[in-house]
């Protein structure tokens, strides 16, 4: 039985179709990513799986639970870490795990026990008495983190639970993710839109307005862009350009003053470049495709761009502007 | 079913621990009860002096006073629904396997009991104004608070799952409150009014609350000009009870209604 197992789902607001008939499977075990940019769908998603939010038609089941009809088992089975904070700020980080606690039923031996290991594992032992809203933002989602797995669910959701987190936290949160999955044999299914971040998947669905547009492993989604990455410039870039084109049989983009194309086996192709070219060349460089490229390559535009970076900037402050209050 | 009693307390017992915390809404709370209080009762009691025998104004509005105490934290139920919301915490407890019928008892009884201990310190001026009191008013009373703020606990529920801010919430309630608490027999007999205010007074729930307390400190009122009469019967304090009680049934009913439809 896999983990979660979606046929068709779809969810409409008012005209918007948010997301739009996606099927796919989660194998128990794995750490499986959804990749998409802004408004893609994921948080909506995410919330009809953890009965959250009706969809409009499709079936799900989670852990073999069906979504809208035996919602009490989904919820019993899942841990969530949401996008936004999602804890009470106003009680201490233990309040907050015991509450929790109580509500999933957690036998009182076993609470105790639970929360030791939890905040010790978040290394959050020493600020367990201060009220959440004295915590930083990666303080927060460490004990959000530690709250998903309180109830030892079987499958954990986790929507972006990097965002906004300094690069080293962000490295500690992704080292419990690992850690989990191989002690617990706990199902990930998380949510994000940092490409390096969705190559620790085991695979990874792209998902554009609504819906899939590819699904498989990082390394496969990265061989069908066609190779490496070369990015060179030249004296006379239009001469290079044709001579690229005619002896070498690539198709260059010009874009921003450098000529890019993607080659098979990039090392050797430069090599041989380099030995015979014609046009003179200031500079090369080449580089293996990242999910970047391949969301490129399936869309025909980068997932980040400088618009959607923005509108992440603006969620961070008023984000933070909510809790300041 | 267990998951429904778990709701509760568990609900519960986070509105108690927030509660605690919160030192600013304790003091809120009394002012503005307190206000009405020495105003009204001041600019009046000696104008008025004594409505029946033994009961002088003051002693008449007494009983109002802490139903509108009652009454002002009861609502929070709802503010605190709204406040989850707007801070995410509400999606933590909906995710929870927590029967979403205990969830709102919960709140609602997690916001009577501390609606209950603010009446209850209500009473500490009852020597000061005259008022007798003695064990039996206390433990009688407790029950009867306790009914009806989880009545109106309920109201300001089923308006909280149809709110989505704050301000939004604060606003419709602002609106509520003063004519529930004018025209709910608190400042004058409700049998002694012009007709439409009297109609008015009849239809608001919180006049048989009032009146319940009433009678707690001032015993029966079925033959006296103070109490309230409905189509020819005077109530009793049992049949206020259960009226209130009744309007509690129905709103929380349709606040797990509602609050089960909203996404
Ligand atoms: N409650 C709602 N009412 C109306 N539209 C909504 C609602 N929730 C989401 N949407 C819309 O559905 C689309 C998908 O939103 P969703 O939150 O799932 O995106 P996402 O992939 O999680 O994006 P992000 O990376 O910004 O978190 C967006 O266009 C959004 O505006
Ligand atoms: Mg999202």
């Amino acid at each position: 039985m896999p983990a979660v197992s979606v046929e068709k789902l779809s969810r409409i607001f008012g005209t918007l179709k948010a997301v739009d008939s996606v099927s796919f499977e989660v194998n128990r075990g794995e750490i499986f990513g959804f990749l998409g940019p802004n408004g893609a769908g994921k948080t909506t998603t995410i919330n009809m799986l953890c009965t959250l939010l009706k969809p409009s038609s499709g079936k799900a089941t989670v852990n073999g639970y069906d979504i809208i009809k035996q919602q009490a088992q989904v919820r019993r089975s899942i841990g969530l870490v949401f996008q936004d904070s999602s804890l009470d700020e106003y009680l201490s980080a233990e309040q907050n795990l015991l509450f929790h606690a109580y509500a999933y039923g957690i036998p009182g031996k076993e609470r105790k026990k639970r929360i030791n290991e939890l905040l010790e594992l978040v290394g959050l032992k020493d600020r367990r008495k201060s009220k959440v809203r004295t915590f930083s933002g990666g303080m927060k989602r460490r004990l959000e983190l530690a709250r998903g797995l309180l109830h030892e669910p079987e499958v954990l959701f986790l929507d972006e639970p990097t965002l906004g987190l300094d690069p080293q936290t962000r490295h500690h949160i992704w080292q419990y993710i690992r850690q989990l999955q191989n002690k617990n044999n706990l199902t990930i299914f998380l949510t994000t839109h940092y490409m390096d971040e969705a190559e620790n998947c085991n695979r990874i669905t792209i998902i554009d307005n609504g819906q899939i547009i590819a699904l498989d492993t990082p390394a496969k989604l990265k061989d069908c862009v066609g190779g490496d990455l070369v990015t060179l410039k030249a004296e006379d870039n239009r001469t290079a350009i044709t001579e690229l084109k005619q002896k070498y049989r690539v198709e260059p983009l010009f874009e921003n003053g450098s000529i890019s194309f993607y080659v098979p086996k990039g090392e050797e192709f430069i090599a041989q470049l380099v030995f015979r070219f014609e046009s003179r060349l200031l500079s090369i460089n080449i580089r293996r495709p990242t999910l970047d490229d391949v969301f490129l390559k399936l869309t025909g535009r980068a997932i980040r761009d400088e618009e959607a970076s923005f509108q992440d900037q603006l969620k961070q402050a008023s984000r933070q502007r909510m809790r300041g209050r | 079913m267990t998951s429904i009693f778990r709701g509760i307390w568990v609900v519960a017992y986070r509105e108690l621990v927030r509660f605690v915390s919160e030192r600013s809404r304790l003091i809120s709370s009394f002012a503005m009860p307190l206000i009405f209080l020495i105003v009204f009762g001041a600019g009046f009691s000696r104008m008025i002096g004594t409505l029946v025998p033994g009961v002088d104004y003051v002693q008449f509005i007494y009983p109002g006073i802490i139903a509108m105490t009652v009454l002002m934290n009861s609502l929070m139920s709802g503010v605190s629904v709204v406040w989850d919301r707007e801070f995410g915490f509400l999606k933590e407890i909906l995710v929870s396997p927590l029967d979403r019928r205990g969830i709102l008892l919960g709140k609602a009884s997690g916001s009577a009991t501390v609606a209950v201990l603010q009446g209850m310190m209500m009473l500490l001026l009852a020597p000061l104004l005259g008022i007798p009191i003695s064990f039996k008013m206390i433990i009688t009373l407790i029950p009867v608070l306790f009914v009806i703020s989880v009545s109106i606990s309920s109201l300001g529920l089923l308006i909280a799952t149809r709110m989505r801010s704050q301000q939004g919430f604060q606003m419709i309630i602002q609106l509520m409150i003063m004519p529930l608490i004018f025209l709910a027999g608190v400042f004058y007999p409700v049998n002694n009014v012009p007709l439409v205010m009297e109609i008015i007074s009849k239809v608001n729930p919180l006049t048989y609350g009032v009146d319940a307390i009433r009678q707690v400190f001032l015993g029966s009122t079925e033959t006296s000009v103070i109490g309230v009469t409905v189509f020819g019967h005077t109530m009793s304090i049992l049949d206020n009870i259960l009226l209130v009680a009744a309007f509690g049934f129905i709103l929380l009913s349709l606040a797990a209604v509602s609050f089960n439809r909203s996404d």
